[in-house]
């Protein structure tokens, strides 16, 4: 037991717990209307919203995955980084017509859009099911970031109940304030979160290189075949086509991820999403320097010392980065990178509860079971919701192998992906038919789920082959090309039945935004 | 503005040929060959990893240089409504 770390990592969660639950009375509004627990009344400025989106792309998990992809498997790894670049594009010119469209319509997920959009509720109901479904092991995962530091500071390697006690204890905190706060107890926890990351990297970057002589060391003491991806072979695009697929279908993903969403709506204006458009690539260029962070665990050897050899078994390469702080710095350092890893996993994971209650209330609840429910009902209803989700999360990470939630969260890149022409190609245009969209969104799903199959889900990456050349790429891509083809040629058949279009409640004017002002 | 009718907006068109910069980080960050080597490094950093981050600071200026001419375009618009 590491009592040092252990002291300031509780004394740091002991601080976010009662920002939690102050964060209620900020920026004061009626809990009880959704828009305002679930999206903090629409409030956030230019400066919450970069730690709020910050919070959710940059998880715990992410920090504990990445670096171990790169310890493991080398180069490959480094795909986050295009991938968080490429993203931020796409951000400034799609994000802004989703935002004026929902302010206009009172919409708070992306199903929602969907909806008044088609006027088809079954097309509605297939975006929230994927979103909800991708969302469960994703939460899972952030759980499995703070199992990881929890171990690594001696507790809970142990096995049992007792050993799973902190973690247990770490959620009831979050649960807590999720459900008195909603959307702004994560909002302001961010900010104490990205402060704490922030520093434990840059102490990562400047204090590893130093102490191993220089970057030209640290990248010296890689393996060559780690260090670039390897120059493919006749016949086949390697790991050239996999790393610019896998960039470009997580790119995107990450917009259908209703935590994003979420994230996304609540911002004040259309104006504050362009700007955190160029300012977020500073989360990006914090996430290569963690990335190779997992090199300068591979450059220091912490796999071969005896002493993190029982953590090394329990965790695999995911504990890669635990091993380097643990190593490289004192302890009460140690308790502070540990606690920004683990606050990290809490954050995110309030996000995409509220965002999965919010689907379930608005596109399952409400139209499905209960159509008339009442407003502060449907937000009593979202609150309850967002304590199962997490209980839920809970459970799988604590009596299901590991394995199993690594391979459902990507399934669900990969399922989600699939909801790409009902809610982007919609926000520009409504050639589409809502029963095409839903029938490429199934089609989606199977052929993504399969060509995963085909690898026994140990990778998202399929050799599709074509006429003698095989090109190895992200299934989510190659799933949402056959979902995109299908559209097209299913979308004149099913027109030519007016009946089967739906009503679109939203006209050309709600999707433009004023850049300006919104007074 | 959900009553006045979205008005013609003359400039948009030229406005939008600042959106086609936006391509450039998709094009440098794709083409994967082109960056996949060892040298020329940097302070012992290989080209694969430098050049990736630069792309970071790259993008964010040509996402700030898009916003403020797109932008002032759509401010200008709204000097010529009556």
């Amino acid at each position: 037991m590491n009592w040092t770390a252990i002291t300031v990592f509780v004394l740091l969660f002991g601080l976010i717990t009662v920002m939690g639950f102050v964060a209620a009375h900020w920026r004061r509004g009626d809990l009880t209307e959704l828009h305002e627990w679930g999206l903090a009344g629409r409030r956030l400025g230019t400066v919450i919203t970069w730690f709020l989106l910050g919070g959710d792309v940059y998880t715990a998990y992410t920090f504990i995955a990445v670096p171990a992809l790169m310890f493991g498997a080398g180069a490959i790894g480094f795909f986050a980084l295009p991938y968080t670049i490429i993203v931020y594009p796409l951000v400034f010119l799609i994000l802004p017509r989703m935002w004026a469209v929902a302010h206009k319509h009172n919409y708070i997920t992306a199903a929602d859009f969907v909806r008044g959009r088609y006027g088809n509720r079954w097309l509605a109901l297939a975006v929230a099911v994927t979103g909800i479904v991708a969302t469960m092991p994703y939460i899972a995962l952030q759980l499995l970031g703070l199992q990881v530091v929890i171990g690594a500071m001696g507790v809970g390697t142990g096995g049992g109940l007792a050993g799973d006690l902190p973690l247990i204890i770490a959620f009831v905190i979050l649960a807590a304030f999720t459900y008195t706060s909603g959307l702004r107890a994560p909002a302001m926890i961010a900010v104490v979160k990205d402060t704490l990351i922030y520093i434990t990297v840059l102490a990562l970057v400047i204090v590893v290189p130093y102490q191993l002589g220089g970057y030209g060391n640290l990248f010296a003491a890689i393996p060559p075949e780690k260090l670039l991806l390897p120059t493919p072979g006749p016949g086949t695009l390697g790991q050239y086509s996999a790393y610019a697929t896998l960039a470009l279908g997580s790119a995107f993903a990450l917009f259908l991820y209703p935590h994003t969403m979420t994230a996304v709506l609540s911002s004040t204006s259309a104006q504050v999403i362009r700007r955190n458009a160029a300012y977020l690539p500073a989360y990006s260029f914090l996430l290569g320097l963690l990335a190779l962070s997992g090199f300068m665990a591979l450059a220091v050897g912490v796999a071969s010392m005896p002493e993190f050899a029982p953590q090394f078994e329990l965790y695999k390469s995911n504990f890669a980065v635990p091993a380097l702080i643990l190593h490289s710095f004192p302890d009460w350092f140690a308790g502070v990178a540990f606690a920004a890893i683990g606050i990290g996993g809490l954050v995110p994971a309030a996000i995409m509860s509220i965002a999965a209650s919010n689907l379930f209330t608005r596109n399952i609840y409400v139209p499905f079971i209960n159509p008339s429910c009442a407003p502060a009902q449907e937000t009593q209803n979202a609150k309850v919701v967002s304590l199962v989700v997490k209980v839920g999360a809970l459970a799988f990470i604590l009596f299901l192998p590991l394995q199993y939630a690594i391979q459902l969260q990507l399934l669900g890149g990969i399922w989600i992906s699939q909801t790409i022409p009902a809610v982007i190609f919609g926000l520009y245009t409504r050639w589409f038919n809502p029963w095409a969209l839903l029938i490429g969104w199934a089609a989606g799903l199977v052929i993504g789920t399969w060509m995963a199959g085909t690898t026994g889900f140990q990778s998202a990456v399929f050799p599709l082959a074509i006429d003698g050349l095989t090109i190895p790429g992200y299934a989510a891509l190659y799933a949402l090309a056959a979902n995109i083809v299908l559209c097209i040629l299913l979308s004149p058949i099913f027109n030519t039945a007016r009946t089967t279009q739906g009503a679109d409640e939203t006209v050309a004017s709600d999707y433009r935004f004023g850049l300006r002002s919104r007074q | 503005m959900s009553t006045t009718p979205p008005p013609s907006t003359p400039t948009s068109a030229h406005s939008s040929w600042w959106l086609l910069l936006l391509l450039i980080p998709f094009v440098a960050l794709l083409w994967v060959p082109f960056y996949n080597r060892l040298e020329p490094a940097i302070f012992g950093i290989p080209f694969f990893y430098w050049y990736q981050f630069a792309w970071v600071i790259l993008t964010s200026l040509i996402i700030v240089l898009v916003d403020s001419r797109t932008r002032d375009a759509d401010s200008s618009d709204r000097g010529g409504q009556p």
